[in-house]
């Protein structure tokens, strides 16, 4: 199986990091800003730092979302990382409602401001959190986390999360002042983590790892 | 890592409190030029070395964040921290914070696409508090992280200082604090002056009052001579992040070794790839 995973630069978000965590674990990685680069990808990632409303508006400024929307309906693994992660879901509260991609239903909402305590709780969550099984009985076997020992701590920065409408597709959270915070949303060949993969040590690298073999 | 760090890891599983985020343990690294260098009171400055080496092993012994400060960026303009940052980016797979000389939106855009995670401003938001409303909107307040510098006036007054301590501000350190997290900053990189390179411990009374102030997390820098310093400003400061220079660079104490010291005293702390 081919090793090639194709990273999508539309302006925003850690490019290089993301590019060299692949690297480290002996992806060939190609970066495209071009609707073409996106239609020729084996695995597509999609990173994101920042605001919810700029990020997509900069995809469906160069039509990117469509072509995004059409690649993973052919079955192409793809795999959203942190606001990446959130442009996969139907909509986002941040800075008013803003729909994003639609491929995972469900709502990004803002972090509790309280724990379950009643205390003030600090926002953004920024750290390292545990990573914890989701669905119950079912396992991380044959699935991004396959590979992940629950627990495992991965690095997260983030003020808002993504709420999968179906428990189904909420592989793995972290717990953060007693809420817990969608961490990992998987639905068929569409992935998601909240966290940073590239910034979460050996941990993160072994998951891109995992990526690489879907 | 060693069999020591796995036994600590299993041992930790059990008794760990939910509720209480990791505490971030944070190497900070002086640069000027391509070097990485440490100074007093953010003056006096010693070449320790390629601060590629000390980032590298900072990452593979467990460090959680580096940050990157060029302190003497604001003063002459550009610095080589793109190209230190793309360097590291190669080695080090936990997030950096990239400060120093940050004057507008373009040079951040060029920080995070070198592989910058947060950038950190200082001088330039005191002269222009736009600047982190810009930030915020367009990178997100997560990757705007306020540096901010201060020096003790009296028992309970700091005042804010821009230009690696150079120069006063007129500031009081507790109000520009809340003005920033009102702006949209994401974290507060805290610097006491007074106790930067004197190894004597943080300022606690500082640390405090900026954790009062403000419900963004604060990261206490300047001052650690020994883990129990680190503990001090967790448990008395209220910080979430502690960052640290010479302890490290002249190996006064290991990473393990702080880690091992936080868990001891019950502090919550990520043991490595755990």
């Amino acid at each position: 199986m081919s090793n090639s995973v194709t990273i999508l630069d539309y302006g925003i978000g850690n490019i290089l990091s993301v590019a060299r965590g692949f690297e480290a674990v002996g992806a060939k990685v190609n970066i495209t800003s071009t609707l073409d680069g996106i239609q020729n990808a084996q695995r597509l990632i999609l990173p994101g730092v920042g605001a919810f409303a700029s990020g997509i508006n900069q995809l469906r400024k160069s039509h990117f979302d469509s072509a995004i929307v059409d690649l993973s309906n052919n079955g192409v693994p793809l795999l959203g990382i942190c606001l990446g992660m959130q442009f996969l879901m139907d909509s986002s509260e941040e800075f008013g409602e803003t729909n994003g991609l639609g491929l995972i239903p469900g709502k990004v909402i803002p972090i509790p401001s309280k724990s379950d305590d009643g205390n003030q709780l600090i926002v953004p969550h920024i750290g390292w959190s545990g990573l914890e099984i989701s669905r119950g009985e079912k396992s991380w076997s044959n699935t991004l986390l396959e590979n992940t020992v629950p627990k495992s701590n991965v690095y997260f920065v983030h003020s808002f999360y993504s709420k999968p409408i179906n428990e189904d597709h909420l592989l793995a959270h972290c717990v953060y002042g007693g809420n817990n915070l969608s961490a990992v949303v998987c639905k068929d060949n569409v992935m998601g983590c909240q966290f940073h993969p590239e910034k979460s040590g050996t941990v993160g690298l072994t998951i891109l790892k995992t990526f690489l073999t879907i | 890592m060693g069999t020591k760090t796995c036994c600590l890891a299993q041992s930790r599983t059990t008794k760990i409190i939910y509720k209480m985020q990791n505490i971030r343990v944070i190497a900070r690294l002086d640069i000027k030029g391509p070097n990485l260098i440490k100074g007093i009171h953010l003056e006096g400055l010693r070449v320790l070395g390629d601060p590629h080496d000390f980032a590298k092993k900072y990452y593979e012994e467990g460090i959680d964040e580096i940050v990157y400060i060029d302190i003497v960026a604001s003063l002459y303009g550009r610095s080589k921290l793109t190209d230190i940052v793309k360097n590291a980016a190669k080695d080090v797979f936990v997030p950096m914070t990239v400060g120093g000389g940050i004057r507008s939106v373009e040079d951040v855009r060029d920080l995070l696409r070198a592989g910058a995670d947060k950038v950190a401003i200082s001088t330039a938001a005191v002269e222009n508090p736009t600047l982190i409303k810009d930030v915020s909107r367009i990178f997100g307040s997560q990757c705007m992280v306020l540096s901010l510098e201060a020096k003790k006036q009296s028992d309970s007054l700091w005042e804010v200082y821009t230009n690696s301590g150079r120069e006063r501000t007129n500031l009081n350190a507790v109000d520009w604090a809340k003005k920033v997290e009102d702006l949209g900053a994401g974290e507060i990189l805290l610097t006491s002056i007074d106790a930067e390179g004197t190894r004597k411990g943080f300022d606690l009374d500082l640390t405090r009052a900026i954790t009062d102030a403000v419900n963004i997390p604060v990261i206490a820098s300047g001052g650690m001579g020994k883990s129990q310093d680190l503990i001090d400003v967790v448990n008395e400061g209220g910080v979430k992040a502690v960052a640290m220079a010479d302890i490290l660079h002249y190996e006064r104490d290991s990473i393990l070794g702080i880690k091992n010291a936080m868990y001891e005293n019950k502090i919550p702390v990520r043991i490595s790839n755990e």
